[in-house]
């Protein structure tokens, strides 16, 4: 069986893990919102730019794009650690993700909607931002808690450029003692600790806005 | 001539509500039975029983010869369902085959008929319903009487001895209701045993050889057409007065 | 910045980045073919009368798509040898892909199922057809294509994530690129050559994706509007 201390450096990874996904989730979730605004917008070169950086990075395996983060990144100039490296990566990956959530959640608002807010004479500027929006966002909840598990889950890949979450250091683990089943089946339950709340979360959400539309 | 379909009995009820209690009439061979009644009488429920849809608690039904208890078997449904056809209220069309398709499927795979003499039959049903044009068409280019139309001859399609129709123009606009009616009164002219859940009150009166209408779970009368300008009972003479 | 891009290594390995590309290809279709299939039979299970069939599948689902493939291929390639079976890497690799997609199939065809109204059930029931006959003529069409924009989603994710197959060392595109790498060390340059050919392959299985739709789903092809 595992160690305390191999147990402590199972925890001290998780960490990491929790704070990777963390990232990407804010900082993901808010240059995605903005590519989900030029996605719907009516300015046609925005809305091909949204386009387009959506396509090649749903087009792009995450593990390759830890790759380039962490090679590209440093012909730049900067000298990143690996975990700033994946955190861009990762960043990059659920901002396409969430700009294309997010655009389903703002196109399905009903066109009565656009219609009311403008015969209560709001600015176009504020008719999106203060009525549609606010219901898009609101549509999407369950998709976009729904990809957070999906976040969770792929940080796993920073484990290919040397960030010491819960995969690469379950593999080092590996390595020493020899005993996968045990070690992957630890790590298998703590990232399903982590995963499976927001996934039932997620589908209570989903239930509860099924209720409302019904 | 022995009855074709014979209820006996036939109790059925969802969880605490009764929803037939000791139900029990005849359909000829040969005849057209009309079932009326309010919405909640059980009239529909009725019919879904003949049919081995809903199970029954207690009674016993006879449908050709089919014997249906409570604990009826997957295999004497099967058996069931060769003789007896349905048409229901919404159509139940299979959206993703076309008309043809939809009329050739059970022929096919149940009668086992060859490809060439399923469309030969099915082209011939459709004929009868009066859509020959429309074998290629998918049901959502056409319009509800339409689709109507075409579940009745995929019905037909099985050759039934015996055809059910649930409130088949229910879900019908006015306009388009009267050629669905038209259509089953010419089947009703050949002499096709059927039984009807209907709020055609003149479609019931015209063509129905007996009338059965029920209320509370209950048959409370029953007789030809004449019955419906002659109530014996209040419920029929309040039910029948809203109708007409 | 003095760093000068050099792309002349392209000269001497193309041959072996198109067998990766190839092995890629392979490997996709091969994931996605068993994959679909388990799936969907795991989504009967979902929608079977069963109770406990109904909870096994339930459980087998939440803790595939509740686990990252990474590790679930770890526990498959190295757990699978430490107990004495010796399999090649590419098996283990579409072993651990078929189970990871076939679970979220099963979520995407689950739904599909659930979208066909009772009444159809009980109309072919009533046209006399067996309860596979109607799951297979009646309830299976019209669920898969109203589920099949989805399904594609999911299969271009898939071939995307064969490149972790590289992680136990299977041979595919990504694998290739490292090994590339390993010998030039241009390693920017060759990652963006994989990302472009990835994001080729993913058009491609776009396209092939819609043809094929268009080929099985002849209401679709008449009518061109969604089921």
């Amino acid at each position: 069986m595992l160690t305390t201390f191999q147990m402590q450096a199972l925890l001290t990874a998780a960490v990491w893990t929790a704070g990777l996904s963390l990232i990407a989730f804010v900082l993901g979730g808010a240059v995605g919102l903005l590519i989900a605004v030029m996605r719907v917008s009516a300015n046609r070169v925005l809305r091909g730019i949204a386009f387009t950086y959506i396509q090649i990075v749903q087009g792009t395996p995450l593990l390759v794009m830890m790759m380039l983060a962490f090679f590209g990144l440093s012909i730049l100039g900067f000298d990143l650690a690996p975990f700033t490296a994946a955190s861009f990566a990762m960043v990059i990956y659920s901002s396409a993700y969430f700009g294309e959530i997010w655009r389903g959640g703002i196109l399905a608002v009903p066109k009565t909607q656009w219609e009311a807010a403008e015969c209560l004479a709001l600015h176009p500027v504020q008719r999106f931002w203060l009525v549609i929006i606010p219901q898009g966002l609101r549509i999407s909840t369950p998709p976009t808690v729904g990809f957070m598990v999906q976040i969770v889950k792929n940080t796993s890949l920073a484990s290919v450029i040397g960030v010491a979450e819960l995969t690469y250091t379950s593999k080092l683990i590996n390595n020493s003692t020899f005993q996968p089943f045990i070690i992957f089946s630890v790590v298998a339950v703590l990232y399903f600790c982590m995963c499976y709340p927001l996934a039932w979360w997620s589908r209570k959400l989903e239930d509860k806005l099924n209720v409302a539309h019904r | 001539m022995s009855p074709i379909v014979k209820l006996n009995n036939v109790s059925k009820s969802f969880g605490s509500l009764h929803v037939l209690q000791g139900v029990s009439f005849d359909v000829a061979a040969g005849s057209v039975v009309a079932i009326i009644g309010r919405s909640g009488s059980g009239k529909s429920t009725a019919l879904r029983c003949i049919n081995g849809l809903e199970k029954i608690n207690s009674g016993e039904i006879t449908v050709c010869n089919h014997h249906l208890h409570h604990d009826v078997t997957r295999a004497q449904l099967r058996a069931l369902h060769l003789d007896v056809g349905i048409v229901f209220q919404s159509y139940n069309l299979f959206p993703h085959l076309t008309v043809g398709q939809n009329i050739m499927l059970a022929p096919r795979w149940v009668r086992k008929q060859s490809k060439p003499e399923a469309r030969e039959h099915a082209a011939e049903v459709l004929r009868k319903v009066g859509l020959a044009e429309k074998f290629d068409a998918y049901p959502e280019q056409l319009s509800g009487g339409q689709q109507q139309r075409v579940a009745i001859a995929r019905s037909l399609a099985m050759e039934p001895k015996l055809m059910l129709f649930d409130e088949v123009t229910s879900a019908l606009d006015p306009e388009l209701t009267g050629e669905v009616l038209k259509v089953m009164e010419s089947l009703a002219r050949d002499g096709m045993t059927m039984v009807l859940v209907t709020h055609e009150m003149a479609f019931a009166r015209g063509v129905a050889d007996k009338i059965v209408f029920m209320h509370q779970g209950r048959v409370w009368e029953e007789g030809g057409g004449e019955m419906l300008s002659a109530p014996q009972t209040p419920e029929l003479r309040q039910f029948v007065g809203n109708g007409l | 910045m003095t760093y000068t891009f050099d792309f002349s290594f392209l000269a001497e390995y193309w041959p072996q980045l198109l067998k990766g590309l190839a092995q890629t290809a392979q490997l996709s279709l091969l994931s996605i073919i068993f994959g679909f299939l388990l799936g969907t039979l795991l989504a009967i299970g979902r929608t079977a009368q069963s109770k406990l069939l109904r909870r096994v599948c339930a459980i087998y689902v939440e803790a595939i798509r509740n686990t990252p493939l990474l590790v679930q291929m770890f526990m498959i390639y190295f757990g699978l040898a430490s107990v004495g079976f010796k399999l090649s890497a590419e098996f283990c690799a579409v072993l651990a892909i078929v189970i990871n997609v076939s679970s979220y199939t099963c979520e995407i065809m689950r739904a599909g199922i659930e979208s066909v109204r009772k009444g159809q059930r009980e109309a072919s029931d009533c046209l006399g057809l067996t309860w596979l006959q109607s799951l297979f003529l009646v309830v299976l069409p019209p669920a898969t294509e109203r589920v099949y924009p989805a399904l594609v989603s999911q299969f271009i994710l898939i071939m995307l994530a064969t490149s972790l197959v590289s992680q136990i060392s299977a041979e595919e595109l990504t694998s290739t690129a490292a090994r590339i790498d390993s010998m030039t060390f241009r390693s920017f340059e060759i990652y963006t050559v994989v990302a472009l050919i990835y994001i080729g392959l993913a058009f491609v299985f776009r396209l092939g994706f819609w043809a094929l739709s268009r080929l099985v789903f002849p209401r679709l092809r008449r009518l061109g509007t969604p089921l």
